[in-house]
């Protein structure tokens, strides 16, 4: 009998101490609903990550947990707080969507953890709601289209109708355009989100505005759809259609499966691509691709650099999490390899990092992909780093 | 007032109530001759869609997939019937909504692990996918006036079948008095299969004609059949007349708001305001309707004589 518990101490003592060396990694996406064709693409690229590190942070093993947001902000944040409370990890990264973002940082943040967001780049959390703790490894909402603003004036467009779903990223990507965009802005038309898939009377009203031009961000499924409708509307020639974040390495394999040629040569502007020549983008884009069989998208990207910085983190402390001075440090440098190339962070951990227009093309195989046609933006910081107190 | 716009957005209003229809009155036949709440729905317009994309993909036409992919609907529909409903039916409503509650996870995730959660996206052939110009600027994309088509068709056919057929007959007798009916030897619960079948490629149709516009996904069904419901309640639940109707008000009440509202909204309001409220608005507009017609006629508009 005393052997048996002095074998259940030991063994009790002995998971205990394997609990110790590891580093518990909350991962929050969406693995159900239409917004899970995004989640599996980031799942996809953090185990692969996890793989390339062969299962540890220096000498730290990775405990990984998923928590699925569902699409939406409730119960994004009960997953969060599962993930913080009960599983107790050491850092919560992922979220894709700004409106779930918001609704769970104060549960990661106030329980004295590290957030790193791999996509969802509202305003506040860039300014006022700024955190110590707090990192990302995308952009601020409002750059990317910003950067399109640019594009389209160099292009010499006088006027454009806007359309966008009606959440907290969609009114980011607005105020991007708008900011940049030195033409008239003939309308905008907010959508409900996620559920409105439909657009004949917003594309109708684009139409009828006389604008030279089509702003639109739809994320996700949505992009899609929203891609169809414009073609089937045949305003091609009429009203030229420029997007943010609306075609990706998602929708491509299935507008590909469906002959749907109009997407090709199409223009969107982003911080990074598949042809980006870097080791570590090479060795993520090959291995994803041999893999999975597709090009990965850049939601993948950023969820796979995300587990990168983690690494860097914890291998500079020597696995020693309680030194959470030492892992902001690190972080703040931005000193790991990144599959978009070297950038660096601002006061408010939001990366500094170039923009690219890159063009819907076929690749050596006939698989249609993107390669970059013209830097927008060397070193583009967002404008919400001011109202930020960090320094 | 731009009437070519005007007129451009009534037909985009025609069409969204018409593909409202197509899913409401699957779902009021069953509630009103079933008495049965069936959530799953939705979950079987899904199906539909997915099966049909599939079949295009495979057959390389739109058409023929949607031929084939009809009977395969309506099978689906009667196995969910005899393995699922059928064993609800004398149970009170909260049942029915918790076991077709259940019954759209299992779906929504049956067709994730068969066709994956990215989605289908649907060729047309090249004589749907173009415009046809009506008149002088309204330019209307040639597969939504199908829909349009199909929509009216189906409910011209389907009033003929309710009311100068004799399987009409029977619903509407079965409907009236179900002991009755099977007392007179008719097989009640193969006429209950068979209806709930009907309602299936009903939804299943509505399905496969979005899909070239959306594109399939998991979960499209859930959005549909909250907007079914209110289709149903406002029209008077049981009535097929009362779901066409409110389906044609709530897609030209939707899609006009959704076009309008805000050019109105900006002579009270500055534009920004106007941008920002409308949308919100607009997107309520068709519970607001709801709510009114509730306190006014809490039977619906068009309440079944027989019940």
């Amino acid at each position: 009998m005393k052997k048996l518990i002095s074998a259940a101490l030991a063994a009790t003592m002995l998971t205990s101490l394997v609990q110790a060396a590891e580093v518990k990694i909350g991962f929050v996406t969406t693995l159900t609903t239409g917004g899970a064709v995004v989640g599996k693409d980031q799942e996809k690229a953090v185990n692969l990550a996890i793989e390339h590190m062969g299962g540890k942070m220096g000498d730290l093993d990775v405990n990984l947990i998923f928590g699925d947001d569902g699409f939406k902000p409730e119960t994004g944040k009960q997953v969060t707080d599962k993930l913080v409370k009960q599983d107790n990890v050491d850092i919560v990264a992922g979220y894709i969507w700004s409106n779930v973002l918001l609704a769970s940082r104060k549960s990661v943040l106030d329980a004295g953890k590290f957030l790193i967001t791999a996509n969802a780049g509202p305003g506040p959390v860039a300014g006022k709601l700024c955190h110590e703790n707090f990192f990302s490894t995308s952009w601020q909402n409002d750059e990317t289209p910003m950067a399109m603003g640019e594009v389209l004036n160099q292009k010499g467009v006088k006027s454009i109708y806007i359309i966008a779903p009606n959440y907290a990223a969609g009114k980011g990507m607005v105020a991007g355009v708008k900011r940049t965009f030195k033409g008239e802005i003939k309308g905008t038309d907010m959508t409900t989100w996620p559920t409105q898939l439909d657009f004949s009377a917003e594309l109708a009203k684009a139409n009828a505005s006389g604008a030279e031009g089509l702003f639109v961000f739809y994320p996700g499924k949505a992009g899609g759809a929203f891609m169809k409708q414009y073609q089937q509307a045949g305003l091609k020639d009429s009203l030229p259609l420029y997007t943010t974040f609306t075609v990706d390495a998602l929708s491509l394999p299935k507008f590909q499966a469906a002959d749907f040629t109009d997407v090709l040569g199409s223009q969107f502007t982003q911080q990074w691509d598949p042809t980006i020549d870097n080791e570590q983008n090479k060795r993520f884009v090959a291995d994803f691709r041999a893999k999975h069989g597709s090009y990965p998208s850049f939601y993948a990207a950023q969820a796979y650099d995300s587990m990168f910085l983690i690494k860097s983190a914890v291998e500079a402390v020597g696995g020693d999490l309680s030194d959470m001075d030492g892992m902001r440090a690190t972080m703040k440098s931005a000193s790991y390899p990144s599959v978009r190339g070297e950038y660096t962070y601002g006061n408010n951990h939001m990366p500094i990092q170039a923009y690219y227009l890159r063009e819907v093309v076929k690749d050596d195989d006939g698989n249609w992909t993107t390669k970059i046609v013209q830097t927008v933006y060397e070193a583009h910081q967002d404008i919400y780093a001011k109202d930020c107190a960090l320094n | 007032m731009d009437y070519t716009l005007l007129f451009t957005q009534v037909l985009n209003g025609l069409q969204l109530g018409l593909l409202l229809f197509l899913v409401a009155s699957g779902l009021t036949l069953v509630f009103g001759i079933l008495d049965f709440v069936n959530l799953a729905h939705g979950s079987i317009y899904m199906i539909g869609a997915f099966i049909c994309a599939s079949l295009t993909l495979l057959v390389g036409n739109f058409l023929l997939a949607v031929l084939i992919a009809l009977p395969l609907t309506g099978l689906v529909g009667y196995v969910v019937e005899r393995v699922v409903a059928r064993k609800l039916y004398d149970k009170d409503h909260l049942d029915h909504v918790l076991g077709t509650f259940g019954l759209v996870l299992v779906l929504d995730t049956t067709a994730q692990i068969i066709w994956g959660p990215a989605g289908i996206t649907v060729p047309l052939p090249a004589w749907l996918n173009g415009q046809v110009e009506l008149f002088d600027g309204a330019r209307i994309p040639s597969f939504r006036l199908l829909i349009i088509g199909t929509g009216l068709a189906v409910a011209g056919g389907l009033f003929w079948l309710v009311n100068y057929t004799r399987l009409g007959m029977l619903i509407r007798a079965g409907a009236s008095n179900r002991t009755m009916v099977s007392a007179l030897g008719i097989d009640i619960q193969f006429l209950f299969a068979l209806v709930f079948a009907l309602g299936a490629v009903l939804a299943g149709l509505a399905g496969m004609l979005i899909s070239p516009i959306t594109g399939t996904s998991i979960g499209m069904g859930g959005q549909i059949i909250i907007t079914a419901f209110v289709v149903i309640i406002i029209g008077g639940v049981g009535s097929m007349k009362g779901a066409f109707i409110a389906a044609l008000l709530i897609g030209l009440i939707d899609t006009l708001g959704r076009s309008f509202l805000d050019k109105l909204f900006a002579l009270v309001m500055s534009e920004n305001a106007a941008e920002t409220a409308a949308p919100a608005i607009a997107a309520m507009m068709i519970y607001i309707l709801m709510a009114i017609v509730l306190v006014v006629k809490p039977q619906g508009l068009f309440p079944p004589k027989v019940r």
